[in-house]
Formats: C-alpha cells, structure tokens, sequence
C-alpha cells in the first residue's frame, strides 16, 4: 500500500487505528518525494530526516486532531521558524524566520509534520512559477506545460502525491488557478478568515492563505484548522469559525446557483466550457436551480487588479533595502547605492516590472487617475457580486479560460501572463470565498477546474456545493501517470 | 506612448532600483503596453463611486500595554547581512 496516496481524511483513520505510524507516513512521502522530484520540481526545501523525526516525536495528546501525524507542504511565503524561508526570490534566499506564521503554529499544535518548502513565482507574482529564482515547477500531467501560479508548487506537490495537502496563498487566484491546472482542490478563504500574520506581504488587502488538497473534505478539515481570529493580524475577523467536515451533507435540493454570463463567452476553450455546462447539469440534476447571473464589470477587473496589487506591492516590498535581512549589495558608496543596487540584483524582472508599476500608479500626479480610479472600479465590481448574491446561493464558473499553457508560451508577454487570471481575480477583489474543483479533462489529457465562489464568510455552502458534485463524479480520484 | 523613458528612470529613482539600460528599454515598452491596457478603467463614468481600500468594514485595533514574548536579538540579528555588536550595520550616512 502506498501510504503517500492518502488523503488527510483516510490518512487520519489509519494512524488513529494505529494501522501506521506518523515516522512510516513521513517516511512514505519522503520516498516519494526523492522519485518525482526530478521531474516534478516542487519544492525550495524538503524536510526529509527533519520531518520524520518531527513525526516520531509527536504528543500523543494530539491524536483526536484529524491532523495529528500528517504530512503537509506549505508554500515557501509562509514564515517558519528557522526553516528556511525564501519566496523563491534571490533577496531572501539565506532568511530563516525568527518566528512561525500563525496558520504554521496552528498547524504544528494539530499535530501536522511539515514535508518541506514548495515553489512559487517570486513573491507569489505569477500565474506559472516561471518568475521563481528557484527555478520552474513542471506540471505532473505533462512536464512540458506550466502547473499554474503563483501556489505551482503546492498545487504539483499534491498532485503528484509528494504531500498529503499544503497550503498556498491567493492574491488573484494563486491557489484555485494551479489547482485547476494541476487537477486538484484549492480553496480561498473569505479576505479575513484566516490570519495572515507571517505570510510574507505581497498586496495585503488582497491575500489569503488557504488550503490546496486531494478532495473537498480534506480542504474543509484543513480550512477549520487555520481560520480564525489572530489577535497578530488586524484583518483577520472575529466571527465564529463552523466546523466545516461536519457540514458537508452533498445536498444541493433547491439551492439557488448562479451562471455569471460574462465568464462563459469569448476567449474561453471549448472544452472548458463543455465541462462547466456539464457540470451545472450535473447540479441542477441533483436538485439546484441554475439561473443566469450578470457580473457587468468583469472586463475591468484584470486592470483595477494591476493598478491596486502592484501599488500595494510596492509599498510592501520596500521593506526589502539589504538592512535587517536579505540580501545585501557589497561594496557600496553609500546607503543610496545600497538599496539601489540591493534591490536590482535581489529582485527578479517580474517583480521589479510591477514594482514599477505599483510605483508610478501612486506616484505624484498619476494616484488620482489610476490609484483611485482602480479603488472606485474595485467598488464597482463588489457591487456585482453583491447583486448576484441577493439571487443566489453560490456562482459557478470555469476557474481558467483554458487548460494549462506551455512553459515559455507567455513568459515575455506580461500582458497576456495576466489575462489568463481573468476569473480569479474578482473574487479576490471583492473578498469572497473561491474553490478550484476537478471538472474533467481536456482533448489533450489537461484537467480543467470548475470554481464555485459565495458570499463573505459562507465558506460552508461553498465547500458543500462543491462536496454535492465531487460525490457525483471521480474527477478528483485521476492522478497524473507519473 | 503612455510613458517615456525619463518617466521609467525617474520612477526607478523613487523606487530605489538600480535598473541597466536594457531594463529601463523593456520596462519602457511593458509599462506602456500594460497602461495602454489599463486605460480602459476610463470607460467607467465613476465620479460618485466610494473608493474601496478595504472590503471588510475595519476599525483601529489597540490592545493593552502590557509587557508580553517578543522576538529575542540575537535570533533577529542572525539574518543581519551586516551587523556590529547588537546593532545592524550600514554604510556611512553623513
């Protein structure tokens, strides 16, 4: 039996019946690790020994954690202390944390044993983990295409069976767009369910950590894990966070589902579309009522999201200046030299380019016309949803427009890099819950991802939507022929 | 054009990034094309829209002063790319 081909539901049973110990999952997973990675490249840092140690000294105490003894990957922008910490960028590839990120020291305290680092685009700015200093992540079902971004790692660590689950960040679809593509679940959070504190900022009203994962159940054990309040994170919310396994029932009977009309037309491959139309059969066959809904402002999302993630980027990146920590130029002149000169060799294109940008939209003389205006349209596309939302229960769209491209197809066309986040990134705008779900595959053997998003802090119907079609279907069962 | 390379050089400056000429080239053209892009928010008639910066209503958060764990010097130094005694070390100021 290869124990590594667990999901954390199945894996918690087996170690709660004392059918294997935390040290042999470990061990399971370490020996997978050691034969895809070469083909995978998921990870910055594996844990290796570390990690099975840390799983042969685990408490016992833990042991009604459905967490307790399994192995989880945390993408490489998540502080761990003393573990190295780098977001696959030059400037922080030596930083080691002096402290854990919250959802880390959640994670720890369930029990959970870390199995390493995985790779993401620098500073999480990508869509396909190319823009990584650490190198690219190759896609598991076909290692010539990209596995998405910026969460690539996580989402190819998972689906490889290199991990149980990981977790990710989602700023404008880092979690559910490499989930689609890798043909796994990922699920963001409503902005404020889960603490960031210890997720390395990249646009701080924009990010979310959350949970990558082989099935819905697992991703709604590991989202009750991490989500609430953090006195260490002023944005984090204090509202009750439900027991989300419990409340997954798969029943859809008259819940209202919504079609956004403008996520379904041009640009789209026609398979993609093909297995959303089917998948809404699927539903309104179970007992939902599918309507057609209108998000008119979807057109300017990918631009208000340049405009509001970069300037926000840029604010938050100057902290990177060769001082505390980082990377530092040597020899300088003196300290202008040296953030100078600091910043251009540790940053990589990407992440200048929207350093750039961030910095000229909020520069003086252009915030009103760009800076403001992309906050004003922000309004406007948080309004659509809010409309959409007074008719329904849930929305149901393609997380991509199409299945994933080829490694270099768009890697000097930042333009284009950026539309394929098309349907991602107004979720992110108007803060509400998203997942990725398995939907089928396209004519070349490529997974496609259906998403379902809800209302702010409705994660449940989220996840229960999402339960009621995985329980019709075996999308998510398909692993790639590694 | 959108933006001019003095304009990217100066936005370099503010930046403080030391960008080479071949940069300064392609960020020239990338910015313009994706300014170009973004232009489109101007379709929007927007004047009585609020602007967003948050989408959760947030207030001011205080906590008591009262002493607590904080994070210990020597750890905070170890990822100091230069230090001298318990301080960071930079090059001369003045």
């Amino acid at each position: 039996m290869d124990l590594f081909r667990w999901t954390i539901h199945e894996a918690s049973a087996a170690l709660r019946a004392g059918r294997c110990t935390p040290a042999e999952l470990m061990a399971s997973v370490n020996g997978r690790i050691q034969a895809v990675e070469d083909k995978v490249h998921a990870y910055v840092s594996v844990a290796g020994d570390a990690a099975v140690q840390q799983a042969s000294s685990l408490n016992a105490r833990n042991e009604a954690s459905p967490l307790w003894g399994v192995p989880i990957a945390l993408k490489d922008n998540l502080a761990t202390q003393g573990m190295r910490t780098t977001c696959s960028s030059r400037i922080l590839e030596h930083f080691r944390p002096p402290y854990d990120a919250t959802v880390v020291s959640r994670l720890k305290g369930a029990g959970a044993v870390f199995s390493g680092k995985t790779n993401l685009d620098e500073f999480a700015m990508g869509s396909s983990t190319e823009t990584s200093c650490m190198g690219t992540t190759r896609n598991p079902w076909d290692p010539t295409r990209i596995p998405g971004g910026s969460s690539g790692g996580s989402a190819a660590a998972v689906a490889a069976d290199a991990c149980l689950a990981a977790l990710g960040s989602d700023t404008g679809g880092s979690i559910r767009q490499p989930a689609s593509h890798c043909g796994i679940v990922g699920l963001k959070p409503t902005y404020g369910r889960v603490s960031r504190f210890g997720l390395v900022a990249f646009a701080s009203s924009l990010d979310q950590i959350g949970p990558l994962t082989k099935d819905v159940i697992d991703a709604a054990i590991l989202l009750k894990a991490i989500a609430g309040h953090d006195p260490r994170d002023s944005t984090s919310v204090n509202v009750p966070v439900p027991d989300y396994p419990s409340l997954l029932n798969g029943e859809v009977r008259d819940m209202r589902i919504g079609v956004p009309q403008e996520y379904l037309q041009v640009g789209i491959q026609r398979e993609v579309r093909e297995a959303v139309r089917n998948a809404l059969d699927l539903l309104a066959g179970a007992g939902a009522s599918i309507r057609e809904v209108s998000l008119p402002h979807t057109d300017y999302a990918v631009s208000a999201y340049y405009i509001l993630a970069t300037a926000e980027a840029s604010s938050n990146l100057a902290r990177y200046d060769g001082v505390k920590y980082g990377y530092r130029a040597e020899p300088v002149e003196d300290l202008l030299e040296m953030y100078r000169r600091s910043r251009a060799e540790g940053f990589g294109p990407e992440v200048k380019r929207r350093i750039m940008l961030g910095t000229y939209a909020l520069s003086s003389g252009y915030y009103d016309a760009y800076y403001r205006k992309a906050q004003q349209v922000r309004t406007l596309i948080m309004r659509d949803f809010e409309a959409a939302f007074d008719v329904c229960d849930v929305l149901l769209a393609p997380t991509c427009p199409t299945t994933a491209f080829r490694i270099g197809e768009k890697v000097n066309d930042p333009l284009q890099m950026y539309l394929s986040d098309i349907y991602t990134i107004s979720v992110n705008m108007a803060g509400i819950p998203g997942i990725s779900i398995p939907c089928g595959f396209d004519d070349g053997g490529l997974p496609i991802g259906l998403q379902v998003l809800g209302k702010h802090f409705d994660e449940a119907t989220v996840l229960n939507a999402a339960y009621a079609y995985e329980q019709r279907t075996d999308w998510h069962r398909k692993r790639p022929p590694l | 054009m959108k933006i001019t390379r003095g304009q990217v050089e100066h936005v370099a400056h503010l930046a403080r990034l030391a960008l080479r000429d071949e940069e300064i080239a392609e960020f020239t053209g990338q910015l313009d094309a994706i300014l170009a892009y973004v232009d489109k928010l101007n379709e929007l008639e927007t004047d009585d829209v609020e602007p967003t910066a948050h989408v959760i209503p947030m207030g001011n958060v205080v906590r008591e002063d009262a002493v607590g764990e904080g994070l210990l010097i020597e750890d905070v130094l170890a990822n100091a790319p230069g230090r001298k005694d318990r301080f960071f070390r930079v090059p001369r100021i003045l």
